[in-house]
């Protein structure tokens, strides 16, 4: 078996492990909620007898390792569960909300990488000049700038008084916009920081040095000798930045009004829609940890010394 | 001997503080971070003094008037001043952020000690569960958290302060891991002090500097998580005012009426780049090398 394969088998079932886990923990979180989750799920309003159907469809009137085994063994099969609000099973709920917030977070991405990356590489090769300074400026304000707040203010100026694009809503394709831009401003801080500290450690190595005494052209030297040597620490922050991101989803698809996962994970909560919560966290948890994997696999792509052993 | 010995390293210890003061002074972005911080927090203890209005008061009379001078900064939807509203929500926002921390701090630190100091398999449990929470984002770790464990106040504190377990317990224990190989250490062991003694006399206050820099950046993450959640409606409930609650109140009216949301949203994105400036002044002064870990 090659060392790439082996690798990956390797990390697939540490990713396992860790899912395991976390589905042990939300498994727990739930079940020890103060209350009875039958109760919960029934609703305030339900009958005794319904609660106790609950009880049994669920599993509830069986012990806690037990029900684990039911748990673990549905979730394999893709079972989620059945929606409190809807009765539709949990699983088909969030796969039709998916697509929604998939569009938005890989725009995001994308818009982290095409803005995030220039911008460090031009702080640091222009570094501690007032170039620099204001780009760390702005980096700083996309950092600690709240999501919720600025696509509010985008909202009023872009929306409201200028008209360019919706306030709300994904009916056409300028809805994307504001939204995506919303939800990037603080993965574009967050990968022009990593690159420009990136950029400045490669810049000093002798190869760049030789780089520029052949003559090569700027561009040749910062993107084709500098860049690709740099992109280990800023393909991990994109992958790491994947998880604020879902986060900031939540909250982007509160303030647009988007139909993604995010905004069904609020009003999940708000209805105590608990078997979803419990999908959303389980599948946002995979998410995360899958793109991270991807990442990790991508190491390899960029950099051909990488061995996988 | 001993007494000179003693001398040198309280002498040694003292000279540290004013040292890091000084360079923390002469950082432009640090003392930027320093001033907005301490403005808010006075700005929050003395709202009394500052203005003349009640922060739950309504007067249906006054409903979303622009600022002007009986109100600096307009009234929101239920006639009260917003001015009031964002000075005594600053209260609120900060205690969160304060005991938040407190919170990660008293859990993780010990469990990085702990991890770094005794290495093996406690170290090997530790860290799994740490990479367990770890695979949850952090929002939506504090989301889920105050989705089970319901709105209010000590859940926000608890749910927001979980979050930053995972980063605590990791920054220590990798400091730790180094500290125990050092000399002192072996000296400490060497004469037969007790592990705790030496955790606590040698151990944790050579771990503490990027501690404290977490701590100070985390300040400005919990605020933004807290008020992410009041700007959602599941954090601290109505009337009490909260930033993001004020955030998440005002975007109904943004129509009319944007200084509404404008301003509590202000309030939260200046505390959060206060203490991520005085944060990286405070890492460049205490230790510069550790530059680009935190």
């Amino acid at each position: 078996m090659s060392g790439l394969l082996r690798y990956i088998v390797q990390r697939i079932l540490a990713l396992a492990v860790t899912l395991f886990f976390v589905a042990l923990i939300v498994f727990l979180l739930v079940r020890l909620l103060p209350g009875d989750p039958a109760r919960v799920i029934a609703g305030v309003f339900a009958s005794e007898e319904d609660v106790q159907r609950i009880r049994v469809q669920l599993n509830l009137d069986k012990p806690l390792p037990t029900q684990f085994v039911y748990f673990l063994a549905s979730l394999l099969r893709g079972d989620l569960g059945i929606s409190a609000r809807t009765s539709e099973p949990v699983m088909r709920e969030i796969l039709s909300r998916l697509p929604a917030t998939v569009k938005l977070a890989a725009a995001s991405t994308f818009i982290a990488a095409a803005v995030g990356i220039p911008l460090g590489t031009i702080a640091a090769t222009k570094a501690h000049s007032s170039l620099d300074f204001s780009i760390s400026a702005l980096v700083l304000f996309g950092i600690s700038m709240p999501v919720y707040w600025l696509g509010i203010i985008l909202i009023i100026i872009f929306a409201i008084h200028l008209r360019w694009f919706p306030a709300a809503g994904a009916d056409q394709p300028s809805s994307l916009v504001l939204p995506s831009l919303t939800l990037a401003a603080f993965s574009v801080a967050f990968v022009a920081r990593m690159t420009r500290s990136s950029m400045l450690e490669v810049l000093r190595q002798d190869y760049i040095r030789t780089a520029w005494a052949k003559g090569l052209s700027a561009l040749v030297v910062l993107y084709r000798h500098a860049l690709r040597n740099a992109m280990i620490p800023i393909l991990t922050v994109i992958g790491l930045q994947f998880g604020e991101l879902l986060g900031g989803a939540v909250l982007t698809e509160s303030v647009f009004s988007w139909p993604g996962v995010g905004r069904l994970l609020v009003d999940s909560i708000f209805s105590r829609d608990y078997p979803v919560v419990q999908g959303i966290v389980l599948i946002f948890a995979c998410l995360f940890a899958l793109v991270n994997l991807l990442v990790d696999v991508l190491y390899g792509l960029i950099d051909p010394r990488i061995r996988y052993e | 001997m001993v007494s000179s010995i003693r001398e040198f390293v309280t002498s040694e210890h003292i000279r540290g503080v004013p040292e890091v003061w000084g360079r923390l002074t002469r950082h432009r972005a640090a003392l930027v971070g320093l001033a907005i911080v301490v403005a808010l927090a006075l700005a929050a203890v003395l709202a009394p003094l500052l203005t003349p209005h009640d922060p739950v008061q309504q007067d249906l009379n006054q409903v979303l008037l622009p600022p002007s001078l009986e109100h600096p900064l307009g009234t929101d939807h239920l006639g009260r001043d917003l001015l009031a509203r964002i000075l005594y929500g600053g209260r609120l926002s900060l205690f969160i952020g304060v005991l938040a921390v407190a919170f990660g701090l008293a859990i993780g630190v010990p469990l990085g000690v702990v991890s770094g100091y005794y290495r093996g398999g406690v170290d090997l449990v530790i860290q799994r569960l740490v990479d367990i929470m770890l695979a949850f984002p952090s929002f939506l770790l504090a989301l889920a958290l105050v989705a089970l464990l319901g709105v209010g106040l000590t859940n926000v504190i608890v749910a927001v302060g979980i979050s930053t377990v995972p980063r605590f317990s990791r920054i220590v224990r990798g400091s730790v891991l180094s500290i125990r190989e050092q000399v002192y250490v072996e000296a400490a062991q060497a004469i037969g002090a007790p592990d705790l003694w030496i955790l606590f006399r040698h151990v944790l206050p050579n771990a503490l500097a990027p501690v404290i820099v977490q701590a100070t950046l985390s300040m400005g993450i919990t605020i933004l998580v807290a008020a992410g959640l009041g700007f959602l409606g599941l954090g601290v409930q109505p009337p009490t005012p909260e930033w993001g609650a004020m955030l998440g109140e005002g975007r109904l009216y943004i129509f009319h009426s944007p200084y509404t949301a404008t301003f509590p949203g202000l309030a939260i994105f200046l505390a959060v780049i206060g203490f991520n400036l005085l944060g990286d002044g405070l890492r460049d002064a205490l230790d510069p090398r550790l530059r680009g870990i935190l």
